[in-house]
């Protein structure tokens, strides 16, 4: 198995997660919406698929479970910022402290009692790669096809994510809303509602990536989970300048070190894995110092006009 | 038909004062159903949050010592969001400061005794400064969004100083903790009560002079028309620019205080488990604190409560500790949805009404 | 010109009424418009002509009045409605997703749209139409590459795409080159050959000359003039436009202007877009003298201040204030030098909405005793300043601590003003500084001005309002297109001139006055 093949494997798996929260927050920046919520998110998107799978047996019903759970917390975010004109940036800034907390808390009280009450330590259900039989020895196709549900889900939600964006009507309309609402709003796109809609899809994808993370990646449960993806994903939406269909490089990218890092540190060297770790982050400050000049050159390759502005009709 | 909402004619001054009372309380409730969907008495729980906070002295001086990073970030973030910076990196300047302060404490030798905390202080501030520096030049200069680039630069911080405990600065002896060496002597905070230390008398320090520069000082007046117009403020004159960067270096200086107390008054080492999201609560002071540099250290004594009480609960109720986290989290929620009451009121009006209030008259 | 099948107009409205919070904006307007036409509205800013356009595309609702359309009696409730109805509107401010291609933005809101639509047919018929009116686009270009005469280009294709009949053009020559001004003739004269007609609004002369078969005049929300184009000229139609109605005489002192406060020399400048708005401006206020600057907004004069206070950086020329040179300094440099400035924007920029009324009233004054000792600020000091201005200046406010912003208009205008006026040295720049105001704030502005202007201070008023310039300033110069286009002594000036200069209409040869 060469060197590629296993890197490759390695990437998409530790990708998978950063990849539906990616695309979850673009389509919610997109409609000119910030959720600083996805560590929260994603925290309870684990602890709830986990706990679900592990009770009932059933994986099925723990992406429901998930889903439902994404959906909830993001429509809080969505009722405090759209109807009620809160600050974004608290606003979501509290939802992952309340999710984080929220998720500690059913980890310390979901568990059976045999274990303490915790869930974590515990073995569930999973979401095995799925075994491709001869073609396990195959390079490269290999890496790509000997992977979970999860994984396989992303192949066919990218092309997805991106055609809704860019062929059909809805797709226009919410691009037009994140740039430049009162257009939109002019034109007959209901801004509100379309902000609701965008905000929860961002949840309950975040809350799949989360749901990945507890029944396939790790898998199980554990205090630090995602090891702050939620903010990594904030970056990687950025990284991929809002656009779907990039959000697989950026998330390939950023897996990938993560990966990486991990074999590194397993090997016992200790300094390059610091600064290694410390490249996501860099690189996200330097691409959003690119974009922001660069629009001020030459006008408008950057974020949704009206992100994190409240849209409100009136305004004397 | 449709429900728009309408700018008050009058501040309503109750509000401001209610709605964080009553947002506090509903965060009470809300806690309060999920711990007896839980099988926890709520009214139990939190009496023994408020003893395990406030139950004995010793209890007391917990508290304190949690609400004092808390007192300081939650005063360098008001600050900043007074004029509209979203200073998210209250961790990454505490966590530098943190890192600087470890470097005179242990490095700087060739300093004569008296002078190591003084100087510690000053050179941990002043990486906070320049923590938050960062994000200040390039909105000012290139007008990039501080909101990411603070965040990012809190992992940054957090991993140098990863690296530098598991590193180079490592002391061989571990103390089954991760760690530097422990500070020599004079390079500790004293303590006041308990491990309460000084860096309380630093924090009311701080919130008496913020205030006193934000509502007797022509600076803090600029300060404030900044943050409510730059445009009105640059038509007037004030050197808008100038006057953020100022101002955002003194944020992350205090926070950067906040760092320097962690590492001088409480651990004495640098080591692992120092940043316990500080950073983040500190918003939510700052916010309920409603930018008053005055409540800025009630509230944090309040938070300072939550956690030292949530890990009472987890003792002596045998409920997770994450109790205290859980209920910080919630208590914003009633409060933002509660802010909008101040500012507007509910109408309902027509759809043209609502079309031509928003083009306005010919 | 030719009416419908059924012998009705193509459009009609009769008796429209609408009123917003203390101005009648339309006052019993009848308008007719038949296939195949051009109709051009006429009038100075707030005279109604887009309040009534905007009826007519959905965008607001008459009082009272009826619209038909093709002899029906229609009820036009939003825009979407005025779509299906065949009418569409290109407004000043273009409705366009600038990271949005031009084949997006064209079908972006359209009623029945298909889910997946068909973007090879969508670019097709806009080539298609393009080539037909002569105004090709790049279907694939984004809007944020195209120039602004393209961009209303796409505007247009866009109405044309929802086969409008009747096309709506707001002041379209505002931001066009006179090339592309031609250009947009000639599309337009295209479209009347199709039987497809189109309304004009616009203050510029020559624009209705060239360009329209009718036109109409209004005034303070009536109609005033009905004429066909070729039954007029621009000197009548000026004289319709601005009409003589003189509100109240102010009692001014005797005109005996000193030294110059305030020159400009050749200054260039550039609006926010990088066009120029200043060209080459010259001119120069004396002290005891008030210049009133006529003409339409946007036209230069918001520039002008700007440059003069240090707001707007000035490409070249020069700007003293008593022959000191102040070109490009610092805003605290010009305020130092004894300015005070009452911008045109009030709410934005001229006082900070949430802050108290004592603290807007201290803004400027806060920088040196009695307000403030060293650095320090002495609340008590800015309380007793502000209860001196708010009997002063008849502000009407709760208290002193009120937020400035739950004032009414004319008393948000009087704390600027109060502020301005106490803190001027040498020069006060007033910027459209009664726009807006009901009949007493208005004469209250006016009665200050002229009250700093006895005391010897130079005051550079720029207004829309003939009358206001008239009555109250000494020395009237207009701005046309970032210049200033004729001056004259405003005792005994030609309202009709000054009319036709602000069309940007040059006076015939023996008008020219020294």
């Amino acid at each position: 198995m060469g060197l590629i093949t296993s890197l490759l494997a390695i990437t998409l798996r530790a990708g998978t997660s950063l990849v539906y929260a990616t695309i979850g927050e673009t389509y919610t920046e997109r409609a000119g919406i910030l959720n600083l919520g996805l560590e929260g998110i994603m925290l309870m998107g684990a602890v709830s698929s986990f706990a679900t799978a592990y009770y009932s047996g059933s994986l099925a019903l723990a992406i429901v479970v998930a889903l439902c759970v994404g959906a909830t917390l993001s429509l809080i975010h969505a009722f405090l910022t759209v109807t009620m004109k809160a600050n974004q940036v608290v606003s979501g800034l509290s939802i992952t402290l309340f999710g984080t907390g929220f998720a500690s808390f059913l980890g310390q009280r979901l568990g059976p009692a045999s274990n303490g009450r915790y869930l974590i330590g515990l073995t569930g259900p999973r979401f095995a790669p799925i075994d491709v039989g001869p073609l396990k020895d195959v390079p490269i196709l290999s890496a790509i096809l000997n992977q979970d549900l999860f994984t396989y889900g992303i192949y066919i939600l990218i092309p997805l994510a991106w055609f809704y964006m860019y062929r059909t009507r809805n797709g226009l309309w919410l691009r037009a809303i994140g740039e430049n609402p009162r257009t939109a709003d002019a034109m007959g796109v209901n801004v509100n509602r379309s902000k609701y809609a965008y905000t929860i899809f961002g949840g309950m994808m975040t809350s799949l990536g989360g749901a990945h993370l507890a029944l396939a990646y790790t898998p199980g449960w554990s205090e630090n989970i995602t090891g702050g993806r939620g903010w990594i994903v904030i970056a990687l939406v950025i990284f991929s300048m809002w656009n779907p269909a990039r959000a697989i490089t950026g998330a390939l990218i950023f897996g990938g070190i993560n990966a990486v890092q991990f074999r590194l540190q397993a090997s016992g060297t200790n300094i390059p894995a610091a600064f290694l770790n410390m490249l996501p982050y860099l690189t996200t400050i330097a691409v959003l110092v690119a974009i922001t000049w660069w629009e001020a050159l030459s006008k408008r390759v950057g974020a949704p006009a009206a992100l994190s502005v409240p849209y409100v009709r009136e305004d004397k | 038909m449709s429900l728009v909402f309408e700018k008050r004619k009058s501040v309503s001054r109750t509000a401001i004062v209610v709605v964080p009372v009553v947002s506090f309380m509903a965060s009470l409730a809300l806690t309060g159903a999920l711990l007896m969907i839980f099988g926890a008495d709520p009214l139990a729980t939190y009496a023994s949050m408020a003893k395990g906070a406030f139950g004995s002295a010793r209890a007391f001086t917990e508290t304190l010592v949690k609400a004092i990073p808390l007192m300081l970030t939650g005063l360098g973030v008001a600050l900043a969001f007074k004029l509209r910076f979203w200073n998210i990196g209250a961790e990454g300047q505490l966590t530098l400061a943190s890192i600087a302060a470890t470097w005179v404490a242990l490095y700087w030798n060739w300093l004569p005794g008296p002078l190591v905390l003084p100087v510690l202080v000053l050179v941990g501030c002043a990486a906070g400064a320049l923590w938050a520096g960062v994000p200040a030049l390039l909105k000012t200069r290139l007008n990039v969004d501080e909101t990411l680039v603070t965040l990012m630069l809190n992992y940054v911080a957090l991993l140098l100083a990863e690296f530098l405990y598991y590193g180079p600065w490592r002391d061989p002896k571990g103390f089954g903790f991760p760690g530097t060496m422990v500070f020599p002597k004079e390079a500790w905070f004293p303590r006041i009560a308990g491990r309460a230390h000084i860096g309380l008398y630093f924090a009311i320090a701080v919130a008496l002079i913020l205030w006193f520069v934000l509502n007797r000082t022509r600076w803090g007046f600029e300060l404030k028309v900044i943050g409510s117009s730059p445009k009105a403020a640059r038509y007037q004159g004030i050197a808008v620019e100038r006057n953020i960067m100022l101002a955002i270096l003194l944020s992350g200086a205090i926070c950067g205080l906040a760092g320097v107390g962690e590492v001088a008054g409480i651990s004495r080492r640098l080591q692992q488990g120092m940043a316990l999201g500080y950073g983040f609560t500190a918003i939510i002071v700052a916010w309920m604190a409603q930018l008053n540099p005055l409540a800025v250290p009630f509230v944090a004594l309040l938070m300072g409560a939550l956690l030292v009480g949530g890990d009472q609960v987890q003792m002596t109720m045998g409920l997770p500790s994450s109790i205290g986290t859980l209920m910080q989290g919630m208590i914003l929620f009633p409060m933002l949805a509660g802010s909008l009451f101040t500012e507007y009121r509910i109408k309902r009006i027509g759809p043209q009404a609502v079309r031509e209030s928003e083009t306005g008259a010919a | 010109m030719e009416t419908t099948a059924n012998g009705a107009p193509l459009v009609e409205m009769r008796g429209i009424c609408k009123s917003f919070p203390g101005v009648q904006a339309s006052d019993g307007v009848d308008l007719r418009l038949d296939s195949g036409e051009v109709l051009a509205l006429l009038g100075e800013n707030g005279a109604g002509k887009s309040t009534l356009m905007n009826i007519l595309s959905g965008l607001y609702r008459q009082d009272s009045g009826d619209v038909y359309l093709r002899g029906e009696l229609v009820d036009i409730r939003s825009p979407r409605d005025a779509a299906a109805l065949g009418v569409g509107m290109v407004h000043q401010n273009f409705m366009l997703v600038d990271t949005m291609t031009v084949a997006e933005n064209v079908i972006l809101g359209m009623a029945g749209l298909p889910f997946v639509p068909d973007m090879v047919a969508v670019k097709r018929s806009i080539v298609e139409l393009g080539e037909r009116y002569n105004m090709a686009v790049d279907p694939d270009a984004y809007i944020w590459q195209l120039s602004v005469g393209e961009q209303q280009r796409v505007e247009i294709l866009k109405q044309l795409y929802r086969k409008a009949e009747i096309l709506v053009l707001d002041e379209p020559t505002a931001v066009l080159t006179p090339q592309e001004s031609q250009e947009l003739n000639s599309v337009v004269k295209r479209m009347q050959a199709e039987g497809k007609s189109a309304v004009f609004i616009t203050h510029k002369m020559d624009e209705v000359m060239a360009f329209a078969d009718r036109v109409m005049v209004l005034r303070r929300g009536k109609v005033v003039a009905e004429k066909t184009t070729k039954d007029t000229d621009p000197k009548d139609l000026a004289r319709l436009m601005v009409g003589r109605e003189v509100l109240f005489d102010i009692d001014k002192g005797p005109f005996e202007p000193g030294a110059v406060v305030l020159e400009l020399k050749d200054v260039c400048a550039d609006d926010e877009r990088g066009l120029p708005a200043l060209r080459e401006l010259s001119l120069s206020v004396r002290a005891g003298e008030i210049v009133g600057i006529a003409g339409v907004a946007g036209n230069g004069q918001r520039e002008l201040s700007e440059v003069i206070t240090g707001l707007r950086p000035a490409k070249s020329g020069g700007v003293s204030i008593n022959c000191v040179d102040l070109t490009n300094r610092t805003p605290l440099e010009i305020i130092k030098s004894g300015v005070s400035h009452i911008p045109s924007d009030r709410i934005a920029v001229g006082a900070v909405g949430d802050m108290s009324v004592a603290s807007n009233l201290a803004m400027k004054d806060y920088r040196a005793a009695p307000i403030s000792k060293g650095a320090l600020l002495l609340p008590r000091r800015i309380l007793e300043f502000a209860r001196k201005m708010i009997g002063l200046f008849n502000i009407a406010t709760p208290s002193p601590e009120t937020r400035v912003k739950f004032l009414s208009g004319g008393n948000i205008q009087k704390t600027i003003l109060a502020r301005e006026i106490e803190s001027c040295g040498c020069l006060l720049v007033a910027v459209y500084p009664s726009r807006g105001l009901d009949i007493g704030a208005t004469e209250s502005v006016r009665k200050e001005l002229v009250a700093q202007r006895d005391a010897g201070k130079a005051v550079l008023l720029v207004s829309e309002d003939i009358d206001e310039l008239l009555t109250v300033a000494d020395t009237i110069a207009v701005m046309y297109d970032g210049r200033v286009v004729g001056s004259m002594p405003a005792a005994g000036a030609d309202p009709e001139e000054i009319g036709l200069l602000m069309a940007g209409v040059a006076p015939s040869a023996e008008e020219v006055r020294a």
